[in-house]
Order: C-alpha cells, then structure tokens, then sequence
C-alpha cells in the first residue's frame, strides 16, 4: 500500500478511536462540569458496558444484530442503574468533597473491576458485530461497522448537544454547574440533577463501550485506557466545556491512531501523559477552554 | 499539644520502638517476616503521611517516589555492583531529586489539578520502567542477586538474607524515620506545614513563603518514600514494575486514612491493619482488591479520621 492510502487507513482508524473517546470523555466531562467531581471509576462504567454487551448478546440467540440491538439499550440503563445506586449511597452522603469522591470514586474503581474479574472471568470474549457489511474504497475495504461506529457518536454527541443548549433540563444542567447554590436558592433540585447527571455520565461511558466491543472485545481490565484518555480530553479540551471535549477527543484520537503507526505505543503514551501533564501545571483551563471561575 | 510535655509522646514513641524489638524474639517464623516487610512498607506510609497529613497535599503518584529508591538501588546492585550502604544513598538520592522536579512542576496546581497531574507523572514514571525493559526487566522485574546483598561494616559483615538481620534492618530503618517524623512534626517547621493544611492564604500572610515550605515537604517527603523502596529492593531483593503502578500510589493512601492521617503512628498501624486484614482474607478468596475498595469507601463514609485520629479526638490529645 502506498502512503497516501496508508494515512487515510491510519485516520479512518483513528476517527473511529475518536467518535468512541469522545462519548466517553463527554461523560466523564459532564460529571465534572457540573457535580466537580472527578470520577475515577468512569472506565469501570466503561468496561461494564462491554461486560454486560457481551452478556446481553449471548442470552438473545437469533441475528446478531437483535442481541446487540438489545444490548445498546439494556446495557446502558442497568450501568444507569449502578450508577444511581453509587451516587445516592457513596457520594451524596460525602456532600461532592472532591478530594473525598476521588477516594470513594478509587474504591469503586476495585469494587467493580474485582466483581467482574469474579464474576464474567479473566478472558476476553467476542460480540458479533450487527452487520459485516464491508465497504469497498478503490485501495483497500473497510468495514461498514466502523463507519456506522462514527455515525452513531456523532448522532449521540449532537443530541447531547441540544438538549444540553435548548431544553429547559440543559438550562437547569448548565446554571447548577456555573453556581450550584444560587441553583439551588432558585429551586433547582440539586441533588436530584446530581444524581441524574452521574447517572448520565456512567451512560454515555456504556454506550460507547457498547458500541466499541464488536471490534475490540470485552476484558475486565478495558476500562484502564480508556479512564486515561477520557482524562488527557477531558483536561485538553479544558474541564466541562462540550466542544473543547470534541475536538481534543478528535485531535487525541487522529493523533493516536496516526502516531501509533509510526512509533512504539508505550512511547506514544508517555509523551502523551507528559505532555497532558504540562498542560494541566502550565495551562490549567485547558487549550481550547476558557478560563474557570 | 502545645502544652504538653514532651516527655509522654518520646516515651510512647520509644516504647513502641522497643515493642517491635521484643516481638521479634517471640513471633514464629512467618509473622517474622511479615512484620518486618509492614515496618518497611510503613516508612513508605510515613513517608505519605508527611505530605497528605500535615501539609493537605493529596498526591496519587507517591509509587513513583517509592519505586525511584526501588529501582535506584536495585539498578545500582545490579548493573553496578555496588555495596548496600552505596546502593541505598543512590536510591534515596534518586528519589530526592524526582521529588524535587516533580514538586517543582506539581506544587503549581492545587486541589484536583495536584491530584491528577501526580497520578500522570506517576504513570509517566511506570510507563518509562517499561519501556527501558532491557535495563529494569520490563514487568517481569529483577531478583537482586543474594550474594550481591550483604552490608559490610568494618571487619563484621551482615547476611541481609538472614531473617533477624532483615528484621533488625527494618526496625532500625523504620525507627529512624519515626523519630525524624515526630521531630519534625513537633519543631515549627511542623507547624508550619499545619498552618498551610488549614489555611494556606492565611499563612502566606503571616509572611511564610508556602511555596518553598511545601517544596521542602514534597522533598522530605519523597526521600523517605525513596528510603523505602531502596530499602525494600535490598532487604526482600525483588525489584518491580508492578511497585510502580497506580495501585501502590493507592496503597499508601490507604493505610494513612485508616491509621489516621496526621499521626506520627498511624501509618504502622494502618499498614498493619490493612496487610493482616488482606493476609486473612487472602486464605478465603482471591479478591483482595475488593476488600481494598469497600475499606476505601468505607473509611471517606464512616471514620474520616482513621484509627488513631478518632483515639487522639476522643481520649488523648496529646498525640502526636
């Protein structure tokens, strides 16, 4: 293959990283925007939507495309679930401490990532894909799945969009994270929204688990990675703000699909972990974010 | 705590000192080295407690400081050949001047910033032990050689294999770092470092330069972390990727809140709590990080003040 079309595989590659990134940073993002709290347990709600994907697509037999149908929308509600169940019991009852929800947030990292090594078992297993329908390009096929992976991401992240710009809930969502307790002085529900919004982010996280796994497999250890990147996004595209989380998500997710052809991933990873790093001690908003109040 | 003479807190000190001392005469064989592998890794958490105790620096990259005294030593015996005193200076040495770097870098972000970016140096730090395999055998590790492990004082020389040799190693390495702690906790540079946990503006104020003041924290800090691991490599001789990872920035972090952060003994106790704790739990199940979770969450709910924070709130104030 010649470079040109070479490039076009690595990005497409790479696009395809970014669409699931995004969704998974979005999540992480919003728990942070709007609760302040930094949730390190998100890759565990990642990694349990794979786990529940794979379990979900077993128990239905028939096309593939009905047990993952069923999987993109039971496995995102129980994970929902989970979530709500952590937030009301764990991080309500430390009143969002940041400093606390880390700690509290860690042991639920272990809690979850041990019941699933007890309970799903170490090996990585397969989902089928809903189609394997490949399109053909004049160099090279490419499979249609992955194209639709983009589509659909890109369809979530806009309908997160409005509803976050034009409805009344986005309305509440984005004054309780400019000033929680005026929100709350006005009305708002605050814990409530709270809870909702865990909730929301440990989805988007499923979904985008749900989505990845017919091409990546579930494993009990996936989240590690992806915890990591949604971080590097999430801290690029600067803490809480939607667009910047897009664009670093594309511009991570391109880079790493592009970088990773040409050198060694684990040297990939350490420049990027510094580079990150530097930008949080010398750019604390972030490279595209405003700054914070 | 002021008032107190300060003859009660050196005498309970001492007389825990002599507590360990008198054990290893009467433990059996198993809990012997276990005990002595918890008094090494309690420097470590000592060492965690500096920093996230008195000064309300709460990092989750402390593995990076531990393992810099690790692999520092380990590297020195292994690839250098060095003697054990020489190895143990580079390891401490290795990990003074990571924590003055990454202090330098660290200390200008606050609150979840601080968190993150030492978590993230952290992993640069593990990522790198990987990636340079050749010399620090990847994430398979390095057995530092037995013959390579015997301190030589004067004409006399020390098996460091020897199980009371380890022991007596440990004890002393572990008494020294109490003691300093505590005299550092009681001198006013101690009290400086609690001004800046509760009230950082305040004391920037009163005219202290917080920056240096909590630089030399993150140093001080990180040598004793270093202290640790160098002296792990050489007293158990297994060098590791595995001592780099998140989980033993976690670790420390751990034992310091169930202890109690902001006691000079807490981090012993937490350390032998928690090791038992998992050491038994380890004869039912293999999921030992699960007990790791529910402690953690447990301990931020219930008992934020840890095991020797709730006595000294209750009955002694005094503690130090």
């Amino acid at each position: 293959m010649h470079f040109g079309p070479h490039l076009l595989l690595a990005a497409l590659e790479g696009l395809v990283t970014s669409a699931v990134l995004a969704l998974t940073a979005l999540g992480l993002s919003l728990v942070f925007g709007v609760m302040r709290v930094v949730n390190v347990a998100h890759g565990e709600f990642f990694m349990l939507g794979a786990v529940l994907a794979w379990a979900i697509s077993t128990a239905i037999s028939g096309h593939p495309a009905l047990g993952f149908l069923a999987a993109l929308v039971l496995a995102p509600l129980i994970v929902g679930l989970i979530a709500l169940v952590a937030e009301r019991l764990v991080l309500r009852r430390l009143n969002y401490n940041p400093e606390a929800t880390i700690v509290a947030t860690i042991g639920m990292l272990y809690i979850i990532q041990q019941l699933a090594l007890t309970f799903y078992g170490p090996e990585a297993r397969p989902v089928e894909p809903p189609f394997s329908y490949r399109i053909l390009l004049p160099w090279f096929g490419y499979s249609g799945y992955k194209l639709s992976i983009i589509a659909a991401s890109a369809l979530l992240l806009v309908a997160t969009w409005l509803v976050l710009t034009r409805t009344k809930i986005g309305l509440v969502m984005r004054a309780t994270q400019y000033d929680s307790e005026t929100a709350q002085a006005f009305g708002i529900p605050v814990t409530r929204l709270y809870a909702g919004v865990f909730a929301l982010g440990a989805m988007l996280a499923a979904v985008a688990a749900v989505l990845i796994v017919p091409i990546s497999q579930a494993h009990y250890l996936m989240g590690q990675d992806p915890l990591l990147l949604s971080f590097i996004v999430v801290i690029i595209g600067g803490l809480g703000s939607l667009r910047g989380t897009v664009v670093a998500a594309v511009l991570i997710g391109l880079s790493d699909g592009i970088i990773s052809v040409f050198f060694s991933p684990t040297l990939a990873k350490i420049i990027a972990t510094l580079l990150v790093a530097m930008v949080l001690v010398f750019r604390p908003q972030g490279l595209f974010g405003t700054t914070s109040r | 705590m002021k008032d107190a003479s300060p003859a009660k807190p050196y005498a309970l000190h001492l007389g825990v000192i002599a507590l360990l001392f008198g054990l290893s005469f009467v433990l059996p064989e198993y809990h012997h080295g276990l005990l002595a592998r918890i008094m090494v890794l309690a420097v470590f958490a000592m060492g965690y407690n500096l920093l996230f105790g008195y000064v309300g620096l709460l990092s989750l990259g402390h593995a990076m400081f531990f393992s810099a005294g690790l692999y520092g030593a380990g590297l020195a015996v292994i690839h250098l050949g060095w003697s054990v005193p020489a190895a143990f200076a580079a390891g401490l040495a290795c990990g003074a001047l990571l924590a003055l770097v990454i202090g330098l870098l660290a200390l200008r972000t606050s609150g979840v910033a601080f968190m993150i970016v030492t978590m993230m140096f952290a992993q640069v730090f593990y990522l790198v032990i990987l990636y340079f395999a050749a010399w620090t055998g990847g994430d398979q590790g390095m057995v530092v050689p037995q013959p390579m492990r015997v301190l030589v004082l004067g004409s006399t020389s020390l098996d460091l294999t020897n199980p009371t040799v380890r022991y007596m190693s440990a004890l002393a390495l572990f008494s020294i770092v109490l003691l300093i702690s505590l005299a550092i906790v009681r001198s006013g540079y101690g009290r400086v470092l609690v001004a800046i946990r509760e009230n950082e503006e305040r004391t920037k104020m009163l005219g202290y330069d917080t920056f240096s003041n909590k630089l030399a924290a993150v140093v001080i800090s990180g040598s004793i972390c270093a202290a640790s691991g160098a002296a792990y490599a050489l007293l158990f001789g297994y060098v590791g990727s595995s001592f780099a990872s998140v989980q033993y920035s976690i670790l420390p972090l751990l034992w310091v809140l169930l202890g109690g952060a902001a006691t000079t003994l807490g981090p012993l106790i937490g350390t032998l709590f928690m090791y038992y704790v998992i050491d038994v739990a380890s004869g039912y199940t293999s999921a030992y990080l699960l007990i790791v979770g529910i402690a953690l969450i447990l301990l931020v709910l219930f008992f934020p003040r840890g095991i020797l924070g709730s006595i000294r709130q209750r009955w002694l104030g005094w503690l130090p």
